[in-house]
């Protein structure tokens, strides 16, 4: 009895722990109390946890990813601060691992990811006309799906210990043997169940935008942001598999001995890390492409132009994804392949920065000669153009495989990474977010808190990563928990203490802000506040259910078919209100996820009947869904009608 | 339900359908890359077999030759149901149906037999990087099979109990796009697993 619940301790305690573990428990009981006293229980089952609407979807991922936001970020001031000054004890070393190996997790994973999928959702049936998503069942299994990987994964932290060999993970040291305790099952496990998750969502996606665009909308006049979803997506599709197999094997060595990636009996490490790349690499392009479709909305609509060279965008795009599978060992050049094989991996690594290339100059030169009005939106896409070009140029120095032999595994590595994801990926998500925000919640926020956030944010970025540039070159390795005095890195990394400080105020203005704004904003705007382009601000603010009483017609149309029917004339909605046909509402993927969540739990501590439970109610799930007879519900014409008329405010004109 | 066309065959009759069978295809080039991966891991570790036995010292062909007769079997006889279905004829599909799943069964029990010999003749996971990608990648099929064996029953259930509909037929379609892909990966472990193993 004693040995059972001994497990679920965690093997490296310290006061920090205890006292978040204290605060998570009392949070947990204070969120239910307050569902429970406003009797908010059942709104939640109805509205939120069984819906199937990818409007709903998009707003869980969302806050999903504000919430791992926060503790990702709370990871990083931990990491910033432990080598603020040299031979600090803040953490030791055993901590230190097990931060930045969940900071790298919850991120890229569990924030970025579900960032790009919250755009995803509400964007993409949006921007083709669409009532929803292809299948919106399994949307909802996706989100669910993800969800329980994601609550997976923070659970290492207060049962049985978070994981510690990197985001990586590389092999031997995620062994049984240099990594005891179960924070490395969680790792496979979590991301496992989260990854088919993603899995799913690409599946989705990819047949909403091929198959259910508004008549007229042929490929090429998706709006760009489309386009990138859908060339994201693909990826996934064809990058996540390998991600599965991987994390099957790593699973399979620590809990059933099998000899994938030992030292001994044949076993290979370096499998490990190449199957990890070749996901991993296009990975980071999954994210990136998402962010430039976002700042291609946001240039175009405040540059008041076109987007330049729109057909190039698309190539180079698609260049980029299939590119994307052929560079993964740029990742490990100085880990025993020959000179040949790195000369091969480092031309194409190069080769990638060309498309990229091509798609800042089309930016630059949509914004030349546009009539660029700055909103909030607008600076974080004009302070990426600057940064992120940097981080590219890092990049490519990075693939100079005999360069790399410096770089690699110093601060370099980790200054050029987070050069391309923040200004890159975080800017595009946070201007996304402001840009779209009225468009969901039917206000503005504030332009001068936000503008001013903006700079703090830059300003931070650029004092807590320029200074690793440096003690990059200088040889301080990343992933190590203090250095002494007389490596002379000390100023330098007070000086990034105090960018990431700076960071995490601005991202305090980002919740004043929305705070802010939902006091004092006004509630009278129009369902297209910035005078913006795309087929998504032609429908009403707030969005209703069907999206669309009228599905446009884009056979005039251009991928900037708002702004065409606003400046030109181009009539997007013909034809009469008829009846709309919904998917039902289904509380089937929340308890499917539900019996993941058990399987995966168990699994990671080897409970071998639970986890045959927990597969068991998945299997009993899937049998139920496949034996019901679900024929969805109409909305009638008179109830539209209805819904139309209510907006007062106007809409789509 | 949207709109019914009746010029194309049932299971492209509606909208919903069409969605379906086209996700099924993306689905499945997924499936591509996962036994893609597990192949290219087997090619990396097959000659890896530290201590243990290699593949020319434990495979036999009898088992593997039942296998596979009764697999493509299988596939001819999910073809046969899907041309049932064509002509309407509810019961010729539940038949070929259930012949298929049969099928499926027996393939499943001689694979078994076949892990627990492996086991037996001192070639179980554990062993070496070989067996364990061996093992893993023909575990991979094999539960993809069984895991058919179950959508299957139920899709027979289905059409025992709601007759050849759009939803049904879609469904049943959708089964039989799986059940050759799981063949066509059969085929290829018959021939780069096995065949190359023994030669
Ligand atoms: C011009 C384009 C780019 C080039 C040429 C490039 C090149 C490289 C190279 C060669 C490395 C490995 C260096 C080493 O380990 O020594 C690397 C690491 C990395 N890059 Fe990039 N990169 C580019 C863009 C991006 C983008 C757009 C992202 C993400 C959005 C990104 C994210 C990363 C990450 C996360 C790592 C390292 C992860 C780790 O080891 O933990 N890169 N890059
Ligand atoms: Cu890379």
């Amino acid at each position: 009895m004693k040995e059972f619940f001994a497990q679920f301790a965690i093997p490296h305690p310290s006061l920090l722990i205890y006292i978040a573990m204290a605060s998570m428990i009392i949070g947990g009981i204070a969120l239910v109390a307050i569902v429970t006293y406003f009797k908010l229980w059942g709104y939640l089952w109805r509205e939120w946890i069984t819906t199937v609407d990818h409007k709903k979807i998009g707003i869980m991922y969302l806050l999903t990813a504000l919430l791992m936001l926060f503790r990702g970020g709370v990871d990083a001031m931990m990491l910033r601060m432990q080598l603020a000054v040299p031979d600090n004890s803040f953490l030791d070393a055993q901590h230190y691992n097990e931060v930045f190996t969940t900071h790298g997790v919850v991120m890229i994973l569990f924030m970025a990811m579900p960032f790009i999928t919250f755009f995803f959702n509400y964007l993409v049936p949006l921007q083709i006309g669409a009532r929803d998503v292809a299948f919106p069942r399994l949307n909802a299994i996706s989100f669910w799906l993800f969800f329980m990987g994601m609550g997976l994964f923070n659970l290492s932290f207060v049962i049985g210990g978070s994981p510690d060999a990197g985001w990586t993970s590389y092999f031997p040291l995620a062994s049984n043997e240099f990594s005891t305790s179960v924070g490395t099952n969680y790792y496979m496990i979590s991301l496992q169940i989260a990854g088919l998750g993603t899995l799913i969502t690409g599946i989705n996606f990819i047949t909403t935008i091929m198959k259910m665009r508004a008549p007229g909308m042929t490929l090429f006049k998706m709006p760009m942001f489309t386009w990138s979803a859908l060339i994201a997506n693909l990826i996934i599709v064809f990058a996540f598999p390998v991600l599965t197999v991987a994390l099957a094997m790593g699973t399979l060595d620590r809990l059933f001995g099998t000899q994938f990636f030992t030292m001994d009996n044949g076993g290979m490490d370096m499998l490990w890390a190449n199957l990890f790349w070749v996901w991993g690499h296009p990975e980071v392009y999954i994210l990136i492409l998402p962010a430039f479709g976002l700042f291609s909305e946001i240039i175009t609509t405040f540059a008041r132009r076109n987007l330049y060279g729109y057909n190039s965008m698309v190539w180079s795009m698609l260049m980029i994804s299939v590119f994307s599978f052929a560079v993964w060992t740029h990742h490990f050049f100085t880990m025993g392949q020959g000179a040949l094989t790195n000369s091969i991996f480092s031309i194409t690594t190069m080769a990638i920065a060309i498309p990229t290339g091509v798609k800042i100059f089309n930016w630059i030169l949509t914004l030349y000669k546009g009539k660029i009005v700055i909103t909030t939106p607008m600076l974080y896409a004009l302070h990426f153009l600057p940064l992120f070009t940097l981080g590219g140029v890092t990049g490519v120095m990075l693939a100079m495989s005999a360069a790399d032999y410096q770089y690699h595994n110093t601060m370099f590595l980790v200054a050029h990474f987070h050069n391309v994801i923040i200004p890159g990926v975080v800017y595009a998500m946070l201007g996304g977010l402001t840009f779209y925000w009225p468009k969901m919640f039917g206000f503005m926020l504030n332009e001068k808190i936000g503008k001013a956030t903006v700079w703090v944010m830059s300003t931070g970025f650029l004092l807590a990563f320029m200074p690793m540039y440096i003690t990059g070159l200088d040889g301080q390795a990343r992933r190590m928990y203090t250095y002494s005095e007389s490596t002379g890195f000390s100023l330098l990394n007070m000086v990034s203490f105090i960018g990431a400080g700076l960071m995490t105020v601005s991202f305090l203005m980002l919740v004043w802000n929305i705070w802010y704004s939902f006091k004092n904003s006004s509630r009278d705007i129009s369902s297209d506040p910035w005078d913006a382009r795309g087929l998504e601000w032609a429908t009403h603010t707030p969005v209703p259910v069907y999206n669309f009483a009228i599905v446009p017609n884009l056979e005039k149309g251009s991928p900037e078919a708002f702004w065409d029917a606003k400046k030109n004339g181009v009539e997007l909605f013909k034809g009469k209100i008829e009846d709309i046909h919904m998917p039902n509402n289904s509380g089937q993927p929340f308890i499917m996820s539900i019996f993941f969540f058990i399987a995966g739990f168990a699994m990671v501590f080897s409970m071998w009947p639970m986890a045959i439970f927990g597969l068991i109610g998945v299997l009993a799930t899937m049998a139920v869904r496949s034996l019901e007879d679900d024929h969805g519900y109409h909305i009638h014409a008179h109830e539209v009608e209805e819904t139309e008329k209510s907006y007062d405010k106007g809409g789509a004109k | 339900m949207g709109k019914v066309n009746n010029n194309v065959p049932l299971e492209y009759s509606t909208e919903e359908n069409n969605l379906k069978i086209f996700g099924f295809w993306v689905f499945l080039g997924a499936e591509i890359m996962l036994f893609g991966t597990l192949f290219a891991s087997y090619f990396t570790l097959s000659g890896r077999t530290g201590n243990g036995p290699t593949g020319a010292e434990i495979f036999e062909i009898t088992p593997v030759l039942l296998e596979t007769f009764i697999l493509l079997a299988s596939s001819f006889t999910i073809g046969l149901a899907i041309h049932a279905m064509r002509l309407g004829s509810k019961k010729a599909t539940m038949s070929f149906m259930i012949i298929t799943l049969l099928l499926g069964a027996a393939f499943l029990s001689v694979e078994i037999y076949e892990f627990m010999h492996y086991a037996h003749i001192g070639a179980g996971i554990t062993v070496s990087a070989f067996t364990s990608i061996l093992l893993t990648t023909l575990g991979t099929h094999g539960l993809h099979v069984t895991f058919g064996l179950l959508w299957g029953t139920f899709l027979v259930i289905q059409i025992a109990k709601r007759g050849l509909t759009s939803v049904t037929a879609g469904k049943t379609f959708i089964f039989s796009l799986y059940w050759h892909f799981l063949d066509v990966v059969w085929i290829f472990i018959f021939s780069f697993v096995y065949l190359k193993g023994m030669m």
